[in-house]
């Protein structure tokens, strides 16, 4: 199958529909947006993710035209769009209140923008309907925002930013005020719409698992700085710090010192225990510290010492974490250190194998984890 | 469900008594033929009819309404703008005295409002009369209107204002097409606040009103310094009537729109 | 630009129409009377430029302030409206907060019609709600022929034109302003709250002094300022109730500016007048202030 690879950002020949050059955003004393610099291509589901305050929504507001960067630049389509004022620019948003004109209804709210544009009549209402059809809204069309429902007015906003067919859509927070079930439908939603509408879609979100369900490629922010863009699998599988290994998913941190010999690592971490060995590109001097990721759905359980694996501990079970499909092992190692270890729950509670207080072995594989430098 | 007990149903009662009772013997009093206010003397009407052929009020109620309509309508204007640089224009040069002179008119003394006002007036040499009046009224209920619109646009979501703008809306065009209409209650109530304080007032249009215009108050307050008027009383009931029936017909209004946002939003929570 | 006319309209608006004439007061009460056309001295001339306003500025002083200070009838004025207006405030706050806490215990879905009930007459012209009290209260007034037919007195009360009228009038008409803010605290308040105070052993009377008057405290308060501050300057209610003998600083400075055509003096009363208005402005605006942090 000779199925192409959407990755702009690996081809070099490609043009970014966005670009960030070393934009910097102050508010008085306090700095949301750090020397940044980013690159963003056409067609892409970019997610910008990060704590609340980490810079990610004065972002999104400079790209809308809410808010003027304090110095750099920010391209759209290679033109400087710091001139150009929020009602000229074709980019439009949808807001995290949807603020949906309450006054006017969903036809009139979805048809506004085209109004702006003094587009013909037949024009606006057949663009209209083709937005309520996208939406699955047509039912709703005469109805008030407050007369219908959370994940209609979300609907709602989305149809009413796309219809006037933007280069770049920008969502804050889509998803945020709806529950957790109609969120992960809707995320669904979004890709699909995504798709056919090939618009580029730039996302904020500070809910890590939206964030990688949905997005070609993720930034991880933090205090103003883009900490990692990668896409959702890199991001997980290869983060380039403790802040994103962390930030996202479930993760055990150890530090230790490094010892380098290849590619192979072994980190001396704790007296009496046996060193880790993990596999690198990096280059660690002897001695640096460094800290070693593991995921614990990579780390093994059993009863039994295995053989043939690169690293084994033997603990004991401390807690146990049961989530119906999965169950989380916090394992006291001898030296109090608390490693978490994940097990698929294939068998039924009754036939589990392994309780609390149970002597255990936990072990992975060279490639299982990462060396981080900080 | 709580019970009333009968030291609530007292005081409401004795309450709501000496509230209306005032006005009550004043409105059954406007119907007595006796020219001895005091004195119930059987029932009629003549001194409506002498009230509407009586030509000073007739004229002072025309250029009450005429100044109170006016009046109103600048206060609006004024006071939403003023209202809107309060909440929404963020920092400039003089801000806090602006808000203090937004604020100051709400209680200074109307006497003191006043007697500037005209010292003013005297000052330029501008003739006193109508136009004197309905500045002098637009200048205090533009605060009024401006403290109850800006209430109103304190819980505004200011992303809507975003919204218009992001889908293509200049900063006018966003004004008039999302924020006016979703503020207009507040804008109405402003303007209905301004045309009742001036409608009502003596003290101020007393000081900046010249002998070419009197109001139906400065009227009002010439007879009855001499005593109490049986045409007074008329002139009152019809001032109470149409008072009484334009808050009940607003507040029904208000309850009717109120219940449907009820049940809209019980029909939201159905889909 | 279109900002700074946004600004600039109702900002000149009241520099020209608030502050403008307020400087006008305060410049007049340092002025002397004159008889002249207008009747006080000096009045500023540009023409000689920056030694005329120098000439201008040291021809006033404070001789009018001396005047209000030697003359015992302004400072008994200034007293007795700070008297009246006391007096009055506690008798409304005596009156109107039972009635808005019987308001916050009625039926709930009674309140929205005793709350209209309430608002109803702040539509009602002031004017004719005080003057309604003046066939009640005169000699042969309504009230007289009332209690004069039931025999309680022999001898028609005199209490038109009297203190009596001027409390019974500001405590009529201000009295909304005190239900008001009163109920709006009172209907916040959680019933559990009394529950739990009488589950935890207070007596009734006990929980309604140790919970329900001191959550009810910030709309005391806010209703006392609303009828204190707007009394001390009143004019028609001490005009049309009250007799030769009630001091009220309105009427004083509205006859030192009609009547007496004394300019300076008048705008001195004034400007006192708003001095004193200060404090309880100044203490108004900070149980305001507390008031929306708590609701924060």
């Amino acid at each position: 199958m000779a199925q192409t690879v959407f990755e702009p950002w690996n081809d070099p020949d490609a043009k970014p529909i966005i670009q960030f050059k070393n934009v910097t955003k102050r508010f008085g004393d306090f700095t949301a947006i750090d020397d940044l610099t980013i690159d963003i291509y056409e067609r892409e589901f970019f997610a910008l993710l990060g704590p609340s305050g980490c810079g990610k929504t004065t972002m999104m507001r400079m790209l809308a035209g809410f808010e003027t960067p304090t110095d750099g630049t920010i391209l759209l389509q290679g033109k400087d769009i710091a001139p150009i004022s929020p009602n000229k620019r074709a980019v439009n948003m949808m807001f995290q209140s949807y603020a949906l004109f309450p006054h006017l209804s969903v036809w009139e709210n979805i048809a506004f923008g085209l109004k702006r544009d003094k587009m013909a009549k037949d024009q606006i209402a057949a663009r209209v309907d083709e937005m309520l059809r996208l939406t699955r809204l047509e039912k709703f069309a005469r109805r008030k925002p407050h007369q219908i429902s959370g994940g209609q007015r979300q609907r709602v906003a989305l149809a009413r930013s796309l219809a006037k067919a933007p280069k770049l859509l920008l969502l804050d927070e889509p998803l945020g005020a709806l529950d957790k079930k109609l969120r992960q439908d809707t995320q669904f939603e979004l890709m699909d719409i995504q798709e056919k509408t090939g618009t580029t879609f730039v996302i904020v979100t500070h809910d890590q698992e939206e964030a990688m369900t949905v997005a070609s490629r993720v930034a991880v922010m933090d205090h103003g700085k883009i900490i990692q863009v990668a896409t959702p699998a890199e991001i997980y599988e290869t983060p380039n710090s403790t802040y994103v290994a962390d930030f996202i998913g479930d993760v055990n941190l150890i530090e230790g010192r490094a010892e380098q010999d290849g590619d192979k690592v072994r980190v001396a971490w704790a007296e009496g225990q046996p060193a880790i060995v993990g596999t690198t590109t990096r280059q660690f001097d002897k001695g640096q510290t460094c800290h070693f990721a593991i995921r614990p759905e990579k780390v093994a359980i059993t009863a039994t010492k295995p053989e043939n694996i690169a690293n084994a501990v033997k603990g004991k079970i401390h807690d146990i974490a049961y989530l119906g499909n999965i169950s989380t092992y916090h394992v006291a190692l001898p030296n109090g250190h608390m490693i978490k270890a994940q097990a698929a729950n294939n068998r039924r509670l009754s036939r589990r194998s392994f309780t609390w207080e149970d002597d255990v072995w936990l072990s992975w594989t060279d490639t299982a984890g990462v060396l981080l430098e900080r | 469900m709580r019970k009333l007990t009968w030291f609530n149903v007292t005081s409401l009662t004795l309450g709501f008594a000496f509230l209306y009772l005032p006005m009550v013997i004043l409105v059954i009093y406007s119907f007595n033929a006796s020219k001895l206010v005091t004195v119930w003397a059987g029932f009629s009407t003549k001194w409506y009819a002498e009230l509407f052929q009586n030509q000073a009020f007739l004229d002072a109620a025309w250029v009450t309404l005429r100044v109170a309509v006016v009046s109103s309508t600048f206060a609006t204007i004024l006071g939403t703008m003023a209202a809107y640089v309060m909440v929404r224009a963020g920092r400039f040069y003089g801000r806090t005295l602006f808000s203090g002179m937004i604020y100051a008119p709400l209680v200074m003394p109307e006497v003191i409002t006043g007697l500037s006002l005209l010292l003013l007036f005297i000052g330029i040499g501008l003739d006193r009369g109508i136009l004197t009046i309905v500045l002098a009224h637009t200048t205090f209920s533009m605060c009024y209107v401006s403290v109850v619109v800006s209430s109103r646009l304190v819980s505004f979501d200011q992303s809507l204002e975003e919204a218009a703008l992001d889908l293509g809306c200049s900063p006018w065009q966003a004004f008039r097409l999302v924020t006016l209409p979703i503020i207009a209650p507040a804008v109405i109530s402003g303007w209905l606040l301004a045309f009742t304080l001036s409608l009502d007032d003596l003290v101020i249009a007393s000081f900046t009103s010249g002998p070419s215009a009197t109001t139906l108050p400065m009227k009002i307050w010439s007879s009855v310094r001499l005593g109490v008027n049986p045409q007074i009383n008329a002139l009152s009931t019809i001032m109470i009537a149409i008072v009484t029936v334009g808050v009940i017909t607003a507040s029904l209004i208000s309850k009717r729109a109120s219940v449907r946002a009820l049940e809209d939003e019980q029909a939201a929570a159905r889909t | 630009m279109r900002r700074f006319t946004l600004i600039a309209i109702p900002y000149f608006w009241l520099l020209a129409l608030f502050l403008v004439p307020f400087l006008i007061v305060l410049k007049i009460s340092l002025s002397d009377t004159a008889l002249a056309i207008p009747p006080y001295m000096p009045s500023l001339d540009l023409s000689e430029g920056w030694a005329g306003f120098m000439a201008f500025l040291t021809e006033l002083d404070f001789e009018n302030f001396v005047w209000l200070t030697e003359d015992d009838l302004y400072w008994k004025a200034y007293l007795s409206s700070l008297q009246i207006a006391f007096f009055s405030t506690v008798l409304t706050l005596i009156v109107g907060y039972p009635i808005a806490y019987a308001m916050a215990r009625a039926p709930e879905e009674w309140r929205p019609t005793l709350l209209m009930l309430v608002i109803l007459p702040f539509w009602t012209s002031f004017l004719i709600r005080v003057y309604s009290w003046m066939g009640i209260l005169s000699q042969e007034g309504y009230l007289n022929q009332a209690l004069m037919s039931l025999g309680l007195i022999s001898e028609p009360l005199i209490i038109l034109n009297t203190n009596i009228a001027v409390y019974i009038g500001i405590v009529y008409t201000y009295l909304p302003f005190m239900i008001l803010p009163i109920y709006a605290a009172l209907e916040k308040l959680d019933g559990s709250l009394l529950e739990a105070a009488e589950d935890l052993g207070c007596s009734r009377a006990s929980a309604f002094w140790l919970v329900t008057i001191p959550l009810s405290k910030q709309g005391i308060i806010a209703g006392c300022f609303l009828v204190f501050i707007p009394t001390i300057g009143e004019f028609v209610i001490p005009s049309l109730l009250g007799g030769s003998q009630t001091l009220m600083i309105g009427k004083v400075l509205s006859e030192e500016f009609f009547s007496n055509r004394d300019w300076p003096v008048a705008s001195a009363v004034a400007i006192i007048l708003l001095l004193i208005l200060v404090i309880p402005i100044i203490l108004f605006q900070r149980n305001e202030q507390k008031q929306r942090e708590a609701e924060k």
